[in-house]
């Protein structure tokens, strides 16, 4: 390059804000200074907010803690319905005080996408199911320990309008008067529950011709009816109960509308690549959510025992 | 194969050209507008409003799909005044698709006519000026023709983000079967169904119009380069 069009380059560069060497070096040095306050800010947030949840939980167990044999280290992963969030939320902090050697990750949402991340092979070691639906196809497609499947909770099925929202319907069988409705999709258990229902008060063509907003899960559906972008839903008692201030029950599923009771069975997933330690930890966290304390605690979110 | 193809309900495949096409045009008239409006403004002005105007593009759509909920959910004060006063609705409806479309494809119109509007030799400019020509003549009549190339790429580049746009449109306008499901929607809800064969139909379409939309993108930036290199 000659002299010549160095000098041209240098000078446009001179004219478009002054970029030479020192101040490029000062810019750099300024950016990378904000990037770090920025990193730090957020390592101090992070690291503060994971030592904020301390249970208010009664130490009932703490009795019972010290007597129980103490379980290897181990991470267990398990797969819950949406709608059982909340309450496994609750159960996964009273757990890791009995065995404190065991992590549970949680993965809460539909059942139906539960179910399809276990045939796509994800790592999973515990399938807690808001519908025998699921359960019953994994174990046919031999992802479940057979043995191990167990009914445990039942739930009901009701229909919700936001808190102080006006609507003409004031049952199920009169939900066409809705405008709009929120509805989880067939393969969410919560939708294929609803689905049932309809089917059984003979109005489930004139509900599919309604505006429907479909739902991933059962929390969104609740979402969308508290934020009253919904003029009415169909959730789960225990999602209803959860956000009481923000939604009202119009009613509840009519009696012998569904042939199959509202059944949550929780299942061993055949996890090839889990250690003995983790498999042994899975199992013991089955026998607990079936305990009677645990129970209590699914009871007062709004959960019935399986019959 | 041939029965899932018939028993498709094709309506996402016109919801998101409509989106597309609307949200395109509301992105195009409020991108020039914005690049025309930041390059007379003076330098520190000029860095903020670059940076709002951006923002859309660099986060999370979900970032935009929060902010667009918060303002028009009916439970929120100026959507709750919309829907009281003049019975709109944004969320859940159509409109709420074109909002949430417009707002993630303005970023990309406004950047690409604010970089066709710096490269506009200033010395044109001035000499339009010195000629006696009005600001808005100036505006339309040198301006925008040296700029056509670029605006013509941002045009298209907003197109396709409109058209592909998924976080901020679910959050805002729900998933409603012939009012709200976009392509890209039915494609998250076919395959968490399990539906394979149907979502793969959806990804299959989309690709093929995306495909058509980058051949334009590069014919059109073609025009105006003197040769294309080859290493």
């Amino acid at each position: 390059m000659a002299n010549g069009e160095k000098l041209c380059i240098i000078s446009l560069l001179k004219e478009y804000g002054g970029l030479n060497m020192k101040n490029l070096k000062r810019r750099i040095s300024s950016l990378l200074v904000l990037l770090l306050v920025i990193c730090s800010v957020m390592g101090i947030v992070g690291c503060s907010s994971s030592k904020g949840t301390s249970s208010v939980i009664t130490d009932t167990t703490s009795v019972e803690a010290s007597q129980v044999a103490k379980l290897d280290k181990a991470t267990i992963y398990v797969f819950v319905a949406a709608s059982l969030k909340n309450s496994m939320t609750t159960i996964q902090e009273m757990y890791s005080k009995v065995q404190p050697n065991v992590t549970i990750v949680l993965n809460p949402d539909s059942s139906g996408t539960l179910k399809t991340q276990i045939d796509e092979g994800a790592t999973c070691d515990i399938f807690f199911s808001a519908a025998m639906k699921q359960m019953n196809d994994l174990n046919t497609e031999g992802y479940i320990d057979s043995t191990s499947i167990a009914k445990v909770l039942e739930n009901q099925v009701v229909l919700i309008k936001p808190k102080g929202g006006t609507t003409l319907v004031t049952s199920f069988d009169t939900i066409t008067k809705a405008k709009n409705i929120a509805l989880a999709g067939e393969d969410v258990p919560v939708g294929a529950y609803a689905r049932e229902i309809f089917k059984s008060l003979g109005i489930y063509d004139k509900v599919m011709a309604m505006e429907i907003n479909q739902g991933a899960n059962v929390t969104a559906v609740l979402a969308a009816v508290s934020e009253g972008s919904n003029e009415v839903g169909v959730v789960y008692a225990t999602d209803a109960a959860s956000v009481a201030s923000k939604i009202d029950i119009i009613a509840s599923a009519p009696s012998g509308s569904l042939t199959t009771p509202v059944v949550y069975p929780v299942g061993l997933v055949k996890n090839k690549d889990a250690s003995v330690a983790q498999t042994a930890a899975a199992k013991d966290f089955i026998s607990y959510l079936q305990k009677d304390e645990v129970t209590s605690i699914f009871t007062g979110y709004g959960f019935s025992k399986a019959k | 194969m041939n029965d899932i193809i018939s028993n498709i309900n094709w309506s996402p495949l016109w919801i998101s050209l409509k989106t597309g096409i609307m949200a395109t045009i509301i992105a195009f008239f409020l991108g020039i507008l914005a690049a025309r409006l930041v390059m007379k403004l003076n330098k520190k002005l000029k860095w903020i409003l670059d940076g709002i105007f951006t923002l859309p593009l660099v986060l999370p759509p979900t970032v935009a799909g929060f902010f667009l909920l918060l303002l028009f959910s009916l439970r929120r004060p100026f959507g709750k005044f919309l829907y009281t006063e003049f019975d709109i609705k944004v969320v859940q409806t159509w409109t709420g698709c074109i909002i949430a479309a417009a707002v993630i494809a303005f970023p990309l119109m406004y950047r690409n006519a604010r970089a066709a509007f710096e490269q506009v030799d200033i010395t044109m400019i001035q000499s339009g000026r010195t000629l006696g020509l009005s600001e808005s003549k100036i505006f339309w009549k040198i301006v925008m023709p040296i700029a056509s190339p670029g605006i013509a790429s941002g045009t298209i580049l907003a197109f396709a983000r409109a058209l592909g746009e998924y976080g901020a449109t679910s959050m805002l306008a729900g998933n409603i079967l012939g009012k709200t499901r976009t392509i890209a929607v039915a494609i998250a809800s076919e395959t968490s169904a399990g539906n394979y064969d149907t979502a793969g139909i959806w990804v299959g379409i989309i690709v093929a119009i995306s495909f058509v939309i980058i051949l334009s993108i590069n014919m059109i930036s073609g025009i105006g380069m003197k040769s294309i290199k080859q290493w």
